[in-house]
């Protein structure tokens, strides 16, 4: 049994539906699996339809042209029978005109055979044949008189039907003839017959004023195949037909063969009423079905060039498409990294919160404890060594302030502070918060060079939020860089009234693999000097008032920080604010 | 300014702390009385007149904010200052809304606390 899961197309048809798979492999299959499709779906519609079109079209125009080729042969082969009923008529007028007597006499039948051969044209001879079928007077070129025809299948047939027209046959001079001949009746009851025979030059005319183009044939032949006239490919006068043609009177045909040569042909075929004869017509494939083939040939090229142009307009959607869901799949694993670093945010901010309080309260102690020992140091005068515990309790009070600033920062980080908007030139904090730095920088040695942009977009955004904002990113630069270093403040306006701010040193750098994780809560690369909670408590803050920061660092070259502001920051109305005098 | 020491009432669970803190205060003048929980606060509270009453905001039992009710029922001028150990400062705010004078966060700088002690009398 097949096991579908396991096939190629089952694995092709879920990358479709994978979209957490944004690997270059998977747009390069999922890019060949619509194309594959959109080609057989679009394509093999256009090509059943093409098929079909192709054979009933064939068979239709392969009627519309062969039906004019039987007319043609229809028409010859009246045109014939007209030629051989005036024959008959001709020497059954001589057999009514004249008595047998008359006849019978050998100048009169002369002089009527001068008079056909001038008026008529083709009669070779004529003879009179009486009951007993003795040929009793004859004019023409041949020693037939006193001939006995009894005995002949001719003289049967004409006894029987009144009337007879032979097959041809090669006469003394080796020149085809045909014999016509008629019975006559007197009043008397008396039967003779009349008998001529005539040449098949009116035949070979016939079958040229057909107009046939010089790679087709027509001739005539008898029941039994053989030829009546000659054939322009196929063989002589009393020649063997080399094609099997049906040949029973009144009877048309139209079909396709191979000639003894390997050509395919049509062979059109038409059965004579009087006489056995049929006329053949046999036209090449080729020649028949030109027109088709053309046709054909241009159907074909409409099909390429639509071929073409479908390919053409997959392969740029399907580009499209697969560039579209490229650029949706980035933003949705961005939109999902954001989120779950939000999430760790939370979830780290909630822990933190419980870690201060545990911690604030022994650490209260602690502070009052020293407190106490201070006060009592400084209430009572006489107390010994008084200088070395002020320093000891001083120490703890130090600490106990460093733990306190800690929690605190702790707590800021867990605390859903509100944004408290003011319109507010964001140049003129940039200085303030300098002001704090000021001391340090010039200790340092550190050159901070402005090149704030004059007049900067006023935005609504938190003041006090920013600032920290600020002092987090300088107080980084300032553990950056080593004495003598430089930080570079710039700020320009943006699109929308936006700002852009950016802060670069020329410090030590953040390695690559560190860089991704500055913005995490608790990651700190200062040691003991740091809580791991400045960049995150930045990226915290300039997200709720609906800005972005960014950083970028090369190693032993600096860092750098972005900001970028926009024109009124976003409000959470759920948001809860801080303690006045806190 | 009274000539009278400033009496203070300290109500904390904590009491290594606010022994501590009392004494603190004692010898800066103040004379100072704790109480380990809110009921015991209030049976304090309802007894003895007091200038001000420190409260810490995080007890077991009574919490912080029922017992600055009960206070505020029982002694509506005694002003009262909240301390508390947490980052949230929604309950700072709900205890101003009921009545605190102020609230502090713990660990307490002394001067900070003598500050809002004299402001919360002298008002």
């Amino acid at each position: 049994m097949i096991n579908f899961k396991n096939s190629k197309i089952y694995t092709l048809l879920s990358s479709l539906y994978n979209p957490g798979n944004s690997s270059p492999e998977h747009y390069v299959v999922l890019r060949r699996l619509i194309i594959t499709i959109m080609l057989i779906v679009t394509t093999l519609p256009m090509g059943t339809m093409i098929v079909i079109n192709h054979f009933q079209y064939r068979n239709h125009l392969r009627n519309e042209i062969t039906t004019p080729i039987l007319t043609l042969a229809n028409k010859t082969k009246h045109s014939f029978e007209i030629l051989l009923e005036a024959r008959l008529s001709t020497v059954r007028f001589i057999a009514t005109a004249y008595t047998y007597e008359e006849l019978n006499d050998s100048q009169n039948i002369k002089r009527i055979l001068m008079f056909l051969k001038k008026e008529f044209g083709g009669f070779v001879d004529l003879g009179l044949i009486d009951s007993n079928g003795i040929l009793n007077s004859y004019a023409g070129p041949y020693p037939l008189l006193g001939k006995n025809y009894s005995e002949q299948t001719s003289f049967q047939e004409t006894l029987i039907k009144g009337k007879y027209i032979s097959n041809v046959f090669l006469g003394h001079r080796k020149f085809p003839h045909i014999v016509v001949a008629v019975q006559h009746l007197t009043d008397e009851g008396k039967t003779w017959i009349l008998r001529a025979t005539i040449d098949t030059d009116k035949f070979d005319s016939l079958i040229q004023s057909m107009g046939l183009d010089p790679k087709s044939d027509a001739f005539l032949i008898d029941t039994q195949g053989v030829f009546q006239t000659n054939s322009k490919f196929y063989g002589k006068t009393l020649e063997q037909c080399p094609f099997d043609i049906p040949s029973q009177k009144f009877e048309s045909h139209i079909y396709e063969t191979v000639d003894p040569e390997g050509q395919e042909v049509v062979i059109a075929s038409v059965g004579f009423n009087a006489a056995n004869y049929t006329l053949v017509i046999v036209k090449p494939r080729s020649v028949v079905l030109q027109s088709w083939y053309a046709l054909k040939t241009e159907l074909f090229i409409v099909f390429l060039i639509g071929l073409f142009f479908i390919v053409i307009a997959i392969f740029k959607i399907t580009n499209s498409l697969i560039l579209r869901l490229k650029e949706s799949d980035e933003k949705r694993e961005n939109t999902l990294a954001e989120l779950q670093h939000t999430q760790k945010l939370s979830s780290i901010g909630r822990l933190a919160a419980g870690v201060a309080h545990e911690i604030n309260n022994p650490l209260a102690i602690i502070n009052e404890k020293a407190g106490l020992m201070n006060d009592i140091m400084e209430f009572s005068a006489d107390f010994s060594q008084s200088e070395k515990f002020r320093l000891l309790i001083a120490s703890i009070l130090k600490s106990v302030e460093r733990c306190r600033k800690i929690t605190h920062r702790l707590l800021g980080f867990a605390k859903r502070i509100e944004v408290q908007r003011e319109s507010m030139d964001t140049n003129a904090v940039i200085k303030e918060v300098l002001g704090f730095l000021e001391r340090e920088a010039l200790y340092r040695k550190i050159d901070i060079r402005l090149n704030l942009m004059e007049p900067l977009n006023i935005i609504v955004s938190d003041r006090g939020q920013i600032q920290q904002v600020f002092l987090n990113l300088l107080t980084n630069a300032f553990d950056a860089v080593k004495n003598g270093g430089i930080i570079n403040i710039k700020t320009e306006n943006m699109d929308e009234g936006g700002i852009k701010i950016q802060v670069n040193d020329n410090g030590c750098g953040i390695p690559e693999d560190i860089i991704k994780h500055v913005f995490d809560p608790f990651f700190s690369t200062k040691k003991e000097k740091g809580t791991g909670l400045g960049l995150s408590i930045s990226y915290g803050i300039i997200d709720r008032l609906g800005g972005s920061i960014s950083v970028s660092s090369h190693v032993n070259q600096g860092t750098e920080f972005t900001i970028i502001l926009p024109k009124i920051s976003e409000h959470s109305p759920e948001e809860h604010n801080e303690h006045p005098t806190n | 300014m009274s000539t009278q020491p400033i009496k203070v009432v300290l109500i904390d669970d904590e009491e290594e702390f606010s022994s501590t803190l009392a004494e603190r205060l004692t010898l800066r003048g103040y004379e100072t009385q704790t109480a380990a929980s809110g009921e015991a606060g209030l049976d304090l509270v309802s007894n003895q007149p007091f200038d001000i009453a420190i409260l810490d905001l995080l007890m077991p039992g009574m919490s912080g904010l029922d017992t600055l009710r009960q206070i505020k029922s029982l002694t509506p001028e005694l002003p009262v200052v909240l301390l508390t150990g947490h980052g949230s400062t929604r309950e700072g705010m709900e205890g101003m809304r009921l009545g605190a004078f102020d609230y502090l966060m713990k660990p307490l700088d002394i001067n900070e606390l003598t500050k809002k002690i004299l402001s919360a009398v002298k008002n």
